[in-house]
């Protein structure tokens, strides 16, 4: 497991030092290339459309804000987003939880069968999602939850769970036996120490999958496209797609409206990149 | 984040408590505490095991069920068909297609973004001023939704669009094509998009992976007069293994089920034709959208035999080693 191998390690007796020129142009054309188109659209928003046409890689001559206006105030922007986040926080919520619970259990119990249901579970990891998309909405439509949030939340949450419990469980398992004694000792019950001493102290790990579910359901579209065709509860993926097919002529009110469905995951990972990567990498890692 | 510190430390079997009795040895309080912990076991674990079977186990079973009939999906299926739907789906060129260019996205990632992360992240494996907004920006492509880059580089491929007004005032204009109308271009073109918003995850991963290297060992190989270049060679690439067989497997899994890139950024005429269709595009068409339901199972199966054996060959003979833990059930 390395969640912290992202954090440089602390030798305190390096300073951090300029990089050679190299470094810096190599550094900087990556990131130009990663991050021009993106600006490219944000800033295309600001035109209008026979602007763009005449000239296609041209700056806003004058800046207009008309685009953003309208998506913000004439398109079902706020409602998709909304849509968005109860999804993206049920999952989140429920992948924690339920992994939580779990991994606790599978780290920290000993019984009969216990590394076989961990196997069980870790063998989630080679089901794609993907592949069982037609059967999954088979199942949902025979369950009546198409065109509900549940359609869409649980089986995320389903597919989530196998990574989030090879991830928790290490941490769990982690957790000093001393703790525990001295936890049974002041009267607390396992359940008392799940909740008072190994939840406090996994939190870095449940931050990292409750980000990874979070991120994965915000931007998730194949599922949300077949189970979801009540146009009210769209959610942003499906909304950018259906605004950019619904105006195609309207050139810049679909930038515009493109940036604005990327402005929240854009704010949301700056605030988490850290758990982001360190997940991911720490995840494989098991 | 320091006790991010404690996932280092020997996971599951030994350091797990046993449940044991508690305090004093009576033999009642011990059944009766025994008897909790099952209660707790079975509370704790049920809820997640159901809805993973129930979402995850379930429908795959249903979907090998369903691909062994000719079905509308409407009432239960009856007109059982055994094999046909496989066989007539690898004798549809379009399918046969879809399958090319899983191939040539999966070995096109790998050979692509593969030397050039590992070359940038070599070149960037120290730290420095601004390395932090560095590795943000990088980061941005992979962070957004597949679609809405779909969307993006749709718009900035139209034809006369930026993409090639850009080419045209660098004076190359003559690379301009019909990005995603061009049957032969458009995976060409499906596939530098997916190299630009994965291209940063590699590096990313690979330069946290480089932080894992110890510098004494490269040290004492400088002092041993290494050249740069033997030193990433001998010390730095053979360290990096694990973090590069991991983004490998990542990045193959991916592409064998890649979809929503796809789907919004090729129009359905040319998807249809076999150009830009995948294994997943392909089934949605067919069984969501054709509704030809027990067809569509079929090639879900398909897909997932193919992704199940293709991340265990993978396993089995490449990543052993790094995830024995997660797949076997044994803890390192």
């Amino acid at each position: 497991m390395a969640v912290n191998s992202v954090l440089p390690p602390s030798t305190g007796r390096r300073q951090v030092s300029w990089g050679t020129p190299l470094t810096y142009a190599l550094a900087l054309a990556i990131a130009a290339v990663s991050i021009a188109p993106v600006i490219y659209v944000v800033i295309g928003g600001f035109r209008t459309t026979p602007q763009i046409v005449a000239d296609p890689a041209g700056l806003p001559d004058p800046f207009v804000w008309d685009n953003y206006a309208r998506v913000l105030t004439q398109s079902n922007f706020w409602q998709q987003a909304f849509n968005s986040a109860v999804i993206a926080l049920g999952t989140t919520l429920a992948v924690v939880v339920l992994g939580l619970a779990a991994a606790f259990v599978l780290a920290r119990y000993s019984f009969r069968g216990r590394e076989g249901l961990y196997t069980f579970f870790t063998l989630g990891l080679l089901f794609p999602a993907g592949a069982a998309i037609l059967p999954l909405y088979l199942m949902l439509r025979d369950l009546n939850l198409i065109n509900s949030y549940y359609a869409v939340i649980l089986p995320q949450v389903a597919f989530s769970l196998p990574l989030t419990i090879v991830i928790l469980r290490p941490f769990l398992s982690a957790i000093p036996r001393e703790l525990e004694d001295a936890a049974a000792i002041d009267g607390a019950s396992r359940l008392g120490f799940l909740w008072r001493v190994a939840m406090p102290l996994s939190r870095p790990a449940l931050v990292t999958v409750g980000v990874l579910a979070f991120v994965a359901s915000w931007n998730s579209f194949l599922l949300p496209l077949l189970v979801l065709s009540d146009v009210n509860l769209h959610t942003l993926p499906l909304g950018v797609q259906n605004f950019s097919s619904q105006y195609t002529t309207d050139t810049a009110g679909v930038l515009a409206f493109t940036s604005l469905a990327m402005l929240p995951a854009l704010l949301f990972f700056t605030l988490a990149e850290k758990q982001i990567v360190g997940g991911l990498q720490g995840a494989v890692k098991g | 984040m320091t006790s991010a510190n404690q996932i280092r430390m020997p996971a599951g079997g030994a350091s797990a408590s046993p449940a044991g009795p508690r305090r004093g040895g009576h033999d009642s309080a011990r059944r009766a505490d025994n008897r909790r912990k099952w209660y707790e076991i079975i509370g704790l674990t049920t809820p997640a095991v159901l809805i993973y079977v129930m979402f995850v186990l379930v429908p795959m079973g249903f979907a090998v069920y369903y691909s062994l009939f000719r079905w509308r999906g409407v009432g239960p299926p009856t007109e059982f068909v055994g094999l046909r739907n496989y066989t007539l789906a690898f004798q549809d060129p379009i399918f046969l297609d879809a399958l090319r260019n899983n191939a040539l996205i999966v070995f096109g990632s790998l050979l692509i973004q593969g030397p050039i992360a590992l070359g940038v992240a070599l070149l960037l494996n120290r730290r420095f001023r601004g390395r932090a907004v560095f590795r943000l920006l990088v980061f941005v492509p992979y962070v957004l939704a597949e679609v809405t880059v779909g969307i993006m580089w749709k718009l900035l491929l139209t034809g006369d669009g930026t993409v090639d007004a850009l080419l045209r005032s660098l004076g190359m204009g003559g690379l301009v094509q019909a990005w995603l109308a061009d049957l032969d271009v458009v995976i060409w073109t499906l596939l530098a998009i997916l190299t630009w918003k994965y291209v940063g995850f590699a590096i990313i991963l690979l330069l946290a992976g480089l932080s894992n290297v110890p510098d004494e060992l490269t040290e004492a190989a400088a002092i041993d007069g290494a050249s740069w270049w033997q030193i990433q060679r001998h010390v730095t690439i053979p360290l990096l293994g694990p973090t590069i067989r991991i983004w490998m497997f990542l990045s193959m899994i991916g592409s064998l089920q890649i979809f929503d890139m796809i789907w919004v950024t090729s129009v359905p005429a040319v998807r249809s034709l076999g150009a830009s269709a995948t294994m997943a595009t392909y089934m949605v068409d067919n069984g969501f959208f054709a509704r030809l339901w027990g067809y569509g199972n079929a090639v879900a199966v398909i897909l997932f035999v193919i992704s199940f054996v293709a991340a265990l060959l993978f396993q089995r003979f490449l990543l052993r080693r790094d995830i024995e833990g997660a797949i076997t059930g044994r803890a390192k």
